[in-house]
């Protein structure tokens, strides 16, 4: 027997996430890599609700849940505080759905990363307000169903590029994380824990209820969404990318039928959305390529 | 020592002598000058404490709660539309049950733009829990801050210090600044029983059904009906060591007063020079001043008040659809009472326009005519 | 979800399953702190379909372990067990099993 992660369990069983959940076992592989010497900030999202209720928890390690659009000027306090207090073997981890990160939490979050915070902010990234029965949020993609936007009259732009938003403010560590790749994540996080500064992170975490697909399906849709280039896996370490490529680049049209939020589209719709991952694909290999260059460049005048 | 400040300053030094260990602040006219010298005393190295510049002040209450959650002395300080902003934050803060103590220099709401005094903006904040004071003086703004973190962390609910824009903030006076050696002793460290701590975890502000949510509110209200008690105790203790002793309010002359006005803040100074002006043409005038809103100090005001032939709240501040705020509060403390004199309400000052003695005065005299049903008035508007 | 209420604390050291309950407000912490962990809650009452390992088939690869988010699935003598207590039956163990030694069967009820 050998185990790919660690075998350290922080997280408990006996929390109330949804069957298949994918942002709970995001969470069990973040305390898995950071250990117990990890304080967890966590605005309104899945995770308020899974944690437990009162007086349980299934955290394992000090949390505080903290209003929607906190976590990062939340997580930036408790730093503070351990900072005067002299403690510096702790992390403190801002965990944080999409909505509350990318929406609502943005300026806390710009704020603290702009400030140059030692926090790790992880956003998992179920594409939509699945807490709140699957509203569409700014990472909801395009062509999805969600409540707030009927089959008829589905999400037409784009998810937003939270990543990208996080690297314009160059901070030493921004990457993507895959749940089907926890010892990719894994490894993320230790390097991140490992640099002083902002680091963030977003895991693509599949949703069963929200995404309309049976449990089992978690670990193989989020295994699509990286072999299908929906959802890249890359790091950006002080503006230098490193992209992971799949073996081979799967047809989107896998990814979506497995999905019942996106059962509504025709081909046409469907051929926008590879013809948009192809784009973007390409300026992700591109942006690898010539930050490797400048980076360099910079390295060579060092 | 004794230093001619204003009243932002006199926040700044009274935060300074509490060694606070967070600040979290974002900047708003009139509340500048006080993060400004936070800053400089910080960055002085005379202060051992991180002070986050956050992107707004509901970030600001938000680090604020962080830091005291994780056992640090946490401080900030606003005003008007920073201090809406927060709101939310607010009862956040009282939930998580950290003694975090701001400042909050009273200031109108806009629309229209003004950055001149009203107390509107703290007094909206009456519901969410905070321990609220407000001043008369430099010197007791001074020495407020220091006692509001000592009343705070022995009930486990946040404080507010209120002080009026521009006649405090940027007026000075002669303040006395307690020795560092006696505040020490005065106010220990803070050192919380729960707080983040990877050696003892536990999670905070869980998913609480009805079962015990309700009794957890019910811890709040009991707390607050203990500062009231805190807050005396503290006064005595601090006049030990300086000489200067504060409760729940201040009487001036009410004694034997037929006419007894209410005011909070710094108009008050000029309501006691009033008095003064009466009292010379042997008019029975008195003053109550409230300090301490929140608890409301209703035993206090329902003995003082009751004694008198009339009382007039003058408040510079208005519940729209309704009356003066202080008002409200005054009569309701009265309601128990049967033989309770009229309690009549008046409107003064909104946007900083100058409350004078002559209005005062005028106020005064006004009330032994006034009919007993008078609802309330709008003191000097040109309506 | 109804919570168990035993009168008396109780503990299992294996799962450190702890029940806490309160009489009245003066038993509460201050605030909403926690002061147990989830495990006393028996989330294997939702599961309609339950896994089971074929222990023939099961080569230890804890691919199974690794992925299951109720982090139900134990490590035994290098081996996976499912902690029938808490398993949700997502099946993503029985999705993911390279070997196909996971079975699904309907729970009865």
């Amino acid at each position: 027997m050998k185990l790919t992660i660690p075998e350290i369990e922080i997280m408990s069983s006996g929390h109330v996430a949804c069957q298949g959940c994918g942002a709970t076992l995001a969470f069990r592989y973040a305390l898995k890599a950071l250990g117990r010497e990890t304080i967890v900030v966590i605005p309104a999202c899945c995770w308020s609700i899974i944690d437990g209720p009162f007086p349980y928890s299934a955290a394992g390690v000090p949390l505080f849940h903290t209003a929607f659009e906190t976590a990062g000027s939340t997580a930036s306090g408790v730093r503070a505080a351990l900072d005067i207090k002299g403690i510096d073997n702790v992390s403190v981890l801002a965990w944080a759905g999409d909505g509350g990160t990318m929406d609502i939490g943005i300026q806390a979050l710009s704020g603290a990363v702009e400030r140059g915070e030692d926090i790790i902010y992880v956003c998992y990234d179920n594409e939509a307000y699945m807490n709140t029965g699957i509203q569409r949020s700014s990472s909801t993609p395009y062509g999805a169903w969600t409540t707030t936007t009927p089959a008829k009259n589905f999400k037409t732009g784009p998810k937003k590029n939270m990543v990208e938003i996080m690297v314009a403010h160059k901070i030493p560590y921004t990457a993507t994380a895959n749940i089907a790749f926890p010892e990719d994540f894994i490894a993320k996080l230790k390097k991140a824990k490992s640099i002083k500064g902002p680091k963030f992170i977003q895991i693509i975490s599949p949703c069963p209820a929200g995404w309309k697909f049976s449990s089992q399906l978690t670990i193989k849709l989020a295994k699509l969404s990286f072999e299908a280039c929906v959802f890249p896996l890359y790091e950006v370490e002080n503006s230098r990318y490193t992209v992971k490529k799949p073996n081979k680049k799967t047809d989107v049209r896998e990814y979506l039928n497995l999905q019942g939020r996106f059962k509504h589209l025709n081909s046409d719709a469907m051929g926008l959305i590879q013809k948009n991952i192809d784009e973007e694909w390409g300026l992700l290999l591109k942006k690898e390529r010539t930050s490797d260059e400048k980076c360099a460049e910079t390295d060579a005048k060092a | 020592m004794k230093k001619v400040i204003t009243g932002n300053h006199a926040v700044s030094f009274g935060a300074k002598l509490a060694r606070v260990e967070v600040i979290a602040a974002y900047p708003i006219t009139p509340q500048t000058e006080v993060v400004e010298k936070l800053s400089e005393i910080v960055s002085d190295g005379e202060l051992a404490a991180k002070f986050i510049k956050v992107e707004s002040e509901h970030s600001a209450m938000a680090a604020c709660i962080g830091a005291s959650v994780t056992g640090a002395r946490a401080f900030t300080a606003t005003s008007s539309q920073g201090l809406a902003l927060m709101h939310e934050m607010l009862h956040w803060a009282t939930g998580a049950r950290v003694p975090i103590v701001m400042a909050n220099i009273n200031r109108t709401l806009g629309p229209p733009w003004n950055i001149w005094s009203e107390q509107t903006d703290s007094l909206s904040q009456r519901d969410t829990g905070w321990l609220q004071f407000y001043c008369e003086n430099n010197q007791e703004i001074l020495d407020t801050v220091i006692q509001a973190f000592k009343i705070c962390e022995k009930v486990s609910l946040p404080g507010m210090i209120c002080l009026d824009a521009f006649y405090h903030s940027h007026t000075s006076e002669v303040v006395d600044l307690p020795e560092q050696k006696s505040i020490d002793k005065f106010l220990p460290k803070y050192d919380p029983k729960y707080k983040l701590d990877i050696n003892e975890p536990h999670t905070f502000g869980g998913l609480t059904s009805p079962e015990w949510y309700y009794e957890l509110r019910y811890k709040i209200q009991s707390s607050m009906e203990d500062a009231l008690g805190v807050i005396s105790e503290t006064g005595k203790e601090y006049a030990a060591i300086t000489g200067r002793r504060y409760g729940l309010i201040d009487e001036y002359k009410t004694e034997d007063a037929d006419e007894i006005l209410i005011t909070a803040g710094a108009m008050s100074q000029t309501a006691k020079e009033a008095v003064d002006l009466m009292r010379e043409k042997n008019k029975k005038v008195g003053l109550l001043r409230i300090r301490t809103f929140r608890p409301f100090p209703k035993n206090e005001v329902r003995k003082i008040i009751k004694r008198a032939k009339s009382a007039g709240v003058i408040d510079r501040d208005i519940s729209f659809g309704s009356e003066g705020i202080f008002f409200q509060e005054v009569k309701s403390a009265l309601y128990r009472e049967s033989a309770r004199p009229p309690i009549y309400g008046f409107i003064a000052g909104l946007g900083g326009r100058d409350v004078t003695i002559d209005e005062i005065i005028k106020i005064a005299e006004s009330m032994p005519k006034m009919a007993r049903n008078n609802e309330f008035t709008w003191v000097g508007a040109k309506i | 979800m109804p919570q168990k209420k035993p009168t008396k604390k109780l503990r299992n050291k294996k799962d450190d399953v702890k029940y806490i309950t309160f009489q009245r407000e003066s038993d509460l912490p201050p605030a909403a702190i926690s002061l147990a962990s989830t495990m006393y809650n028996k989330t294997g009452k939702w599961r309609s379909i339950r896994p089971v390992i074929d222990y023939q088939k099961c080569i230890s690869c804890m691919i199974c372990w690794k992925f299951c988010p109720d982090a139900a699935i134990r490590i035994v003598s290098e081996k996976p067990q499912i902690a029938l207590d808490y398993c949700k039956g997502c099946a993503i163990c029985a999705e993911e099993c390279p070997v196909k030694a996971i079975e699904l069967q309907e729970e009865k009820k």
